[in-house]
């Protein structure tokens, strides 16, 4: 199994450490829901250094990635990072990734567990292109910080650096070299909170981690780990899909409701069946769920109306801040109007669910 | 770490504490461990007759869903209402105030099959 340089880290905390995507990954470390709480009210620092670092260079950068991805990349600014995916002819999502655009090169963040397919695809894709794609994922950490007080105390840490993040925008970025360590520090995240994503070289990440997480006494707030457990009952609150559960090569973008990535106006690979399924209306419907009583409906748990299957659950958990068992889950589109009564069948057992709007979390601004 | 003794236990992680004819029923704190943060317990109606073997209820996490299993005959007595509210009582004390059920048990020597503290440790490390 892969590890991540954090991962000494990991043990040293008493992280319970599972396999996800071929890395050896902390799953939690003080609790799930205390991880997660910690999250939504101060800030936590998660090791996401298994996800896929690709960079990309020569002439044809921008044009591979705009064959390959449902956003506009030519549109995509300097300093800026875009959610996209990345579909098959089917207009099935092969993943979602997140684009960035730097100076002179672009980077592409994906999945740990579609990095070698993604490789593969790139390569076939790029055949006739001038453009060198640097995997970077093992030499670099990556390391989201997530949480309201996450831009207060990352500006602490760094008051003594020349770095300055303050005036970055959601989905900006900013980058470069300091005692000769190079760093990039991201403006996203994927837990429904403000916060940075910051990727720096192995030996240095491991510092960074310390320096952050170290107990800023009684007075200040402090950033705490948290594991990918946390991550998924986050990310679920915050309605955002997961590889795997809400999206794969059969389910198009705009069925999962991501259509917002998606420019139909531009030539990309799969955009002759997303243009279909647009016009035609997606036949299911990603769908926010609350159910009665606190059984939790997991991944392929059916929906019904009536006795009549009309989807299935993709994601379920018991939400920690809302404190009622949600799901999402793909709906016959006729079926999942907001507010409506489904029956979800939780193994034999068949409990109400009322259709709500996603997300179900959603931050003050 | 160490587990109880005093009781018995199934691979599944169920531990069994007789006392007279009445027999109580967990998991253990490496399961409830194992599961994480538990949100719900599914328990049985009192009266209910239950076979060895046969699933009484289910354990929900954050993480999975588990059935719930005895390793004894008869009829359940008393179940743990408080974990109604508190299901974390089994995180937080799983072989005391973390118990599932009371069952008046049909079979003493039902008991004798399963494994002892010794013998449940030793496959947890197997």
């Amino acid at each position: 199994m892969e590890k991540t340089a954090l991962h000494s880290t990991h043990k040293r905390l008493g992280a319970r450490l599972i396999d996800f995507g071929g890395w050896e990954m902390p799953v939690m470390y003080r609790g799930i829901a205390d991880e997660h709480h910690h999250t939504r009210t101060v800030s936590s620092i998660f090791d996401v250094s298994h996800m896929g670092r690709l960079y990309f260079k020569g002439n044809d950068a921008e044009k591979l990635l705009d064959r390959v991805c449902t956003r506009n990349i030519a549109k995509l600014k300097v300093g800026r990072s875009g959610y996209s995916h990345v579909c098959n002819e089917r207009g099935g999502v092969i993943d979602d990734v997140i684009i960035s655009r730097f100076e002179d090169k672009l980077l592409m963040v994906c999945n740990a567990s579609n990095r070698e397919k993604m490789l593969a695809h790139l390569n076939a894709q790029s055949a006739d292109m001038k453009v060198k794609i640097d995997d970077q994922t093992k030499g670099t950490v990556m390391m989201a910080v997530q949480g309201p007080a996450t831009m207060e105390l990352f500006a602490n840490a760094l008051e003594k650096s020349p770095i300055k993040i303050g005036d970055m925008g959601r989905y900006g970025f900013v980058t470069g070299s300091y005692m000769g360590v190079n760093f990039s520090i991201f403006r996203s995240g994927y837990t429904g909170e403000d916060g940075v994503e910051a990727v720096v070289s192995n030996m240095v990440g491991v510092l960074v981690w310390d320096r952050l997480t170290a107990d800023g006494g009684d007075k200040r707030p402090t950033v705490k780990p948290a594991g990918l457990g946390a991550r998924d009952t986050l990310r679920l609150e915050a309605g955002m899909p997961l590889y795997g559960h809400e999206l794969n090569e059969d389910i198009d973008p705009l069925s999962a409701g991501c259509g917002w990535c998606v420019d139909l106006e531009k030539e990309f690979l799969g955009v002759e069946a997303l243009r279909k399924i647009k016009e035609d209306g997606p036949r299911r419907k990603i769908t926010g769920l609350v159910l009665d009583g606190k059984r939790i409906a997991r991944q392929g748990s059916k929906i019904l109306s009536g006795d009549t299957e009309i989807g299935e659950v993709t994601s379920g958990t018991m939400s920690p801040t809302l404190e009622q068992s949600i799901a999402m889950g793909f709906v016959d589109a006729e079926h999942s109007e907001i507010d409506k009564t489904l029956t979800i069948d939780i193994r034999g057992t068949k409990v109400d669910a009322k259709v709500v709007p996603l997300p179900f979390y959603k931050r003050a601004k | 770490m160490g587990v109880p003794t005093d009781r018995k236990y199934l691979k599944s992680h169920e531990w069994h504490k007789l006392d007279g004819d009445v027999c109580t029923i967990g998991i253990t704190q490496f399961a409830a461990d194992e599961l994480t943060d538990i949100t719900f317990v599914e328990l049985p109606d009192s009266g209910k007759e239950i076979s060895a073997g046969d699933s009484f209820g289910v354990v929900e996490s954050v993480k999975s869903t588990s059935d719930l299993y005895t390793g004894v005959s008869g009829t359940v007595t008393e179940v743990n209402d408080k974990l109604g509210d508190e299901p974390e009582l089994v995180n937080n004390d799983a072989f005391e105030g973390g118990w599932m059920i009371k069952i008046k048990v049909s079979d003493a020597g039902e008991l004798e099959k399963l494994l002892d503290a010794a013998a449940y440790e030793a496959q947890l490390d197997g």
